[in-house]
């Protein structure tokens, strides 16, 4: 049987679900297909950093526009995802590293956006007071912080049903076809058909764009992370290094988030990942440097989730070059988690009004397909 | 003393040294290939055949004829040459056949082309309402400090539960001179009827006659309750009453120790982390991984053998356990697989050592009320969830145990679901109208136990850091 939806998105992770969130806000009615469960892959299992902090330039306004929906996130979804507003600090463990953070403000400032921060040692000491005394300065974002990543996209997901979105996990979305004016997807026997179809299949994603003749470049990651047992309160905003691959959370229960992108072996055919634990010792030897008060935490779990990396490192984010109707909503390259509320709601803009306010132009699809609509 | 493996590569790691593990890996050793039996306690002989080497038990008969079985499979290995290291725990095995082993604080690599698993069985979760205080304790727990140190308990003591370690702790500890005021009997009395067509097979199997005199040894030395059918602890910090409902009466006594056993499962969260596949068997009620007739896991390279292959008992585990070591043999060393014995003469074994398995299961299958706690009773003990806590979570949205995670950080803890795995399968299963199989379990992750961060940290570099250091 084929049911007419007003738009069809593929892929329950943070993005597929604040897009159709912010469809049905929109007084819409969507239909959210997930192969899964809605986060089961990077969308739930990442460190849940909400991060203005350090971002590549074109994407900042995405995630400026993202943070003012993070701050009300109990509002938009009654749940307070756990977010938590402390700051992320960018540690800068030499002079040099402090000298590049320095133009990388220089630079945010002369283009107009102030949200980054230089700070000296002092400040640095007082943000992160058990920071090895060698490091000289670093970059403060103080509205940033983190909330809990699974809590979140399930907390999207059920907002988006309650009012009024179908959604269909557990069955993947197949036979993804065009035909007079409509998209058409199976989902086991049933049948979608809507003038809109959005791709938000993550890792999943850049096979569906090439099918629909829009290859990209774009590769399949698996950042890991490890968890710690609970050790006392040291450290309030999440810790990030210039110069080496760490990232570094403090939970209220005490337990201690690792995490940096070092990569595991994804299988994506079977949603697995096989740990490299030589990697894991580079994060666990950087963090028993930096903060000698978690040498004797216990290491309790690793794991990895499965997530799409484009070659140039930001989103495929805006309408299809190609097709009418279609837009393009991947390729988050490991930073797409804070992204998710801002980018729902630009699409839905897009999808409805045609267009946004937020400047997201440099994140299309058409940097490398020209546009033939 | 504690020693790192010897070499980096093997024909065959067996992980666990308990029956299955020690028959295998002299087995597999014999043969001529290169063997690693990794354990994590002091000593050979898993929970079965524990401290069989150093246990202050010198009467024979305290121990039963059973546990002395355990000597010859020590001896073979040794007579053996395969590695040895006690005291390792392996924390991490994935499909690549990577093992990671931390011995006396160091973690170590190494790498197999074929991985035996023995890796045994646990304690089901008992999770009655009380069943976290302190002076509850499972019965294995208490059978570990009798072998290994000869320690009985002295104050009130009551055991209940049911199963046929239950009546072989009991026995140990009355041998002992140690002291059980009263055991609670929760089989219920319908399993007496399920199990009746299974009988014979039962009848005409060694565990009849042993299972037999052990029970009337116990029953005319301690009040026996049956047919329990609730069953609590209380007390103020401190196990202070057991309060149990027989034959529709309640009745509650005073203990110091209160001993909970309702059976045995696979141990299975090494495999689990690996990725081979299991299934939920409805007659055990627990997670079984899915095996050929040869112990082969669903990822290549892995077997499994002994109780965390299904729960089959010790001398099953023993045959299991030169099943799967054979078939290694035959794939990497098949000339010298003529000398071992027929896989025909193993299997014709098995299937005696697994006669009256079936009646066990079943009359031994315990009661859903003590699988599936409601209300206040924990559930996970280490984030402190209740059943309550649970249903409340289904009730927004939760679907399966990985999803309760984000809610309630079930099976995050420590014990990584070791303590309330099952019990969150059956109690999300029942919720919401599903069976175990469809709800599904967690998914586990290394390590599968915890390492501390500075023994991660002092992991040697690989090969490629340490060329990338030296071109500079």
């Amino acid at each position: 049987m084929t049911e007419n939806v007003d738009a069809i998105v593929v892929g329950g992770g943070i993005h597929g679900c604040s897009t159709t969130l912010h469809l049905c806000l929109a007084g819409l009615k969507p239909v959210l297909i997930e192969k899964d469960y809605a986060g089961r892959h990077a969308s739930g299992v990442n460190a849940g950093g909400v991060r203005q902090l350090a971002r590549h330039v074109p994407e900042i306004p995405l995630s400026i526009r993202s943070m003012g929906i993070w701050e009300k996130i109990a509002d938009l979804l009654d749940d307070d995802c756990s977010f938590e507003s402390h700051g992320q600090v960018l540690v800068a463990e030499n002079e040099d590293e402090l000298a590049v953070c320095r133009a990388r403000v220089a630079e945010l400032n002369a283009l107009g956006f102030t949200h980054e921060e230089l700070i000296d040692a002092t400040e640095l000491r007082r943000l992160v007071p058990a920071v090895a005394d060698s490091c000289p300065g670093g970059v403060v974002s103080r509205r940033d912080g983190a909330a809990n990543p699974a809590q979140t996209t399930t907390a999207f997901r059920r907002k988006a049903e309650q009012l009024g979105a179908t959604v269909r996990e557990g069955v993947a979305a197949s036979n993804i076809r065009y035909s007079d004016g409509l998209w058409y997807v199976d989902v086991g026997s049933d049948t979608y058909a809507a003038p809109v179809l959005v791709n938000a299949a993550g890792a999943w994603a850049g096979t569906i764009a090439a099918a629909l003749g829009e290859p990209v470049p774009v590769e399949t990651v698996a950042p890991m992370l490890m968890i710690t047992s609970r050790v006392p309160h040291f450290i309030d905003p999440v810790v990030i290094l210039r110069g080496r691959k760490l990232s570094f959370k403090q939970f209220k229960n005490g337990t201690v988030l690792i995490g940096g992108g070092h990569l595991a072996t994804p299988y994506q055919d079977r949603n697995e990942t096989v740990l490299d634990w030589k990697s894991l010792a580079i994060s666990a030897r950087t963090v028993f440097e930096l903060f000698p008060v978690m040498r004797s935490a216990t290491i309790v779990r690793a794991w990895a989730g499965i997530e799409a990396k484009m070659k140039d490192d930001i989103p495929v984010f805006g309408p299809s070059s190609r097709h009418k109707g279609l837009y393009h909503q991947f390729g988050f390259s490991l930073h797409g988690f804070q992204l998710g509320p801002g980018a729902g709601a630009v699409m839905a803009e897009l999808i409805v009004n045609g267009g946004t306010q937020t400047r997201i132009g440099d994140l299309g699809i058409d940097r490398f397909h020209p546009s033939t609509l | 003393m504690t020693v790192a493996p010897k070499h980096e590569d093997y024909d065959v790691v067996v992980i666990g040294a308990g029956p299955a593990g020690l028959a295998a890996a002299a087995i597999s050793a014999e043969a001529g290939l290169s063997t690693l039996l990794l354990d994590e306690n002091i000593g050979p002989g898993g929970q079965v055949f524990r401290a069989i080497a150093s246990t202050p038990v010198t009467e024979r008969s305290q121990l039963g004829a059973d546990y002395w079985v355990g000597a010859d499979l020590v001896q073979s290995l040794r007579a053996s040459n395969a590695e040895v290291i006690q005291r390792a725990t392996v924390w991490s095995l994935d499909r690549n056949l990577d093992i990671a082993i931390s011995v006396g604080g160091a973690s170590a690599f190494v790498k197999a082309k074929r991985v035996i698993l023995a890796t045994g069985a646990l304690e089901r979760p008992f999770p009655i309402p009380g069943w976290t205080l302190p002076g509850v304790m499972t019965a294995g727990a208490a059978q570990t400090m009798l072998k290994s140190s000869a320690l009985v308990p002295d104050g009130r003591t009551v055991i209940a539960g049911q199963g046929p370690l239950l009546w072989l702790l009991a026995a140990q500890i009355l041998r002992l001179g140690g002291r059980i005021d009263r055991i609670l009997d929760t089989t219920e009395r319908g399993n007496y009827f399920a199990a009746l067509p299974h009988a014979f097979a039962f009848l005409t199997s060694p565990y009849f006659a042993k299972g037999l005199s052990m029970m009337r040894e116990v029953k005319a030395k301690v009040q026996v309750v049956s047919g329990v059918t609730e069953l609590s602890a209380s007390g103020d910090g401190q196990l202070a009453n057991v309060s149990y409902v027989a034959g529709g009466k309640r009745e509650t006594l005073p203990a110091d120790l209160l001993l909970l056993h309702q059976g045995v499962v696979p141990n299975v969260n090494l495999a689990m982390a690996a990725g081979v596949e299991h299934r939920w068997d409805e007659l055990q009620l627990c997670w079984s991984p899915v095996l050929d007739a040869n112990g082969s896991s669903s990822v290549a390279g892995i077997a499994i053998a002994g109780d965390g292959a299904g729960i089959g008992g010790a001398n099953a585990a023993v045959v299991r356990g030169r099943i799967a070591a054979r078939a290694a043999v035959e794939a990497l060393a098949p000339a010298a697989a003529a000398k071992l014995p027929a896989m025909a003469t193993l299997r014709a074994d098995l299937a005696k050592a697994q006669r009256g398995r079936i009646f066990l299961d079943t009359l031994f299958r315990p009661a859903p009320q003590f699988r599936i706690p409601s209300g206040d009773t924990i559930v996970c003990r280490c984030e402190e969830v209740t059943a309550k806590d649970v249903l409340d979570s289904v009730a927004i949205g939760a679907t399966g145990p990985n999803q309760l995670k984000a809610y309630r950080r079930t099976g995050m803890g420590p014990c990584q679901g070791r303590l309330c795995g099952l019990t969150v399968t059956e109690l999300m299963a029942q919720a919401r109208g599903k069976s175990p199989q469809e709800i599904g379990y967690y998914r586990l992750r290394a390590p599968v136990k915890p390492i501390t961060l500075a023994e991660l940290a002092a992991v040697p570099k690989s090969e490629d850091d340490v060329k990338a250091v030296v071109r500079g």
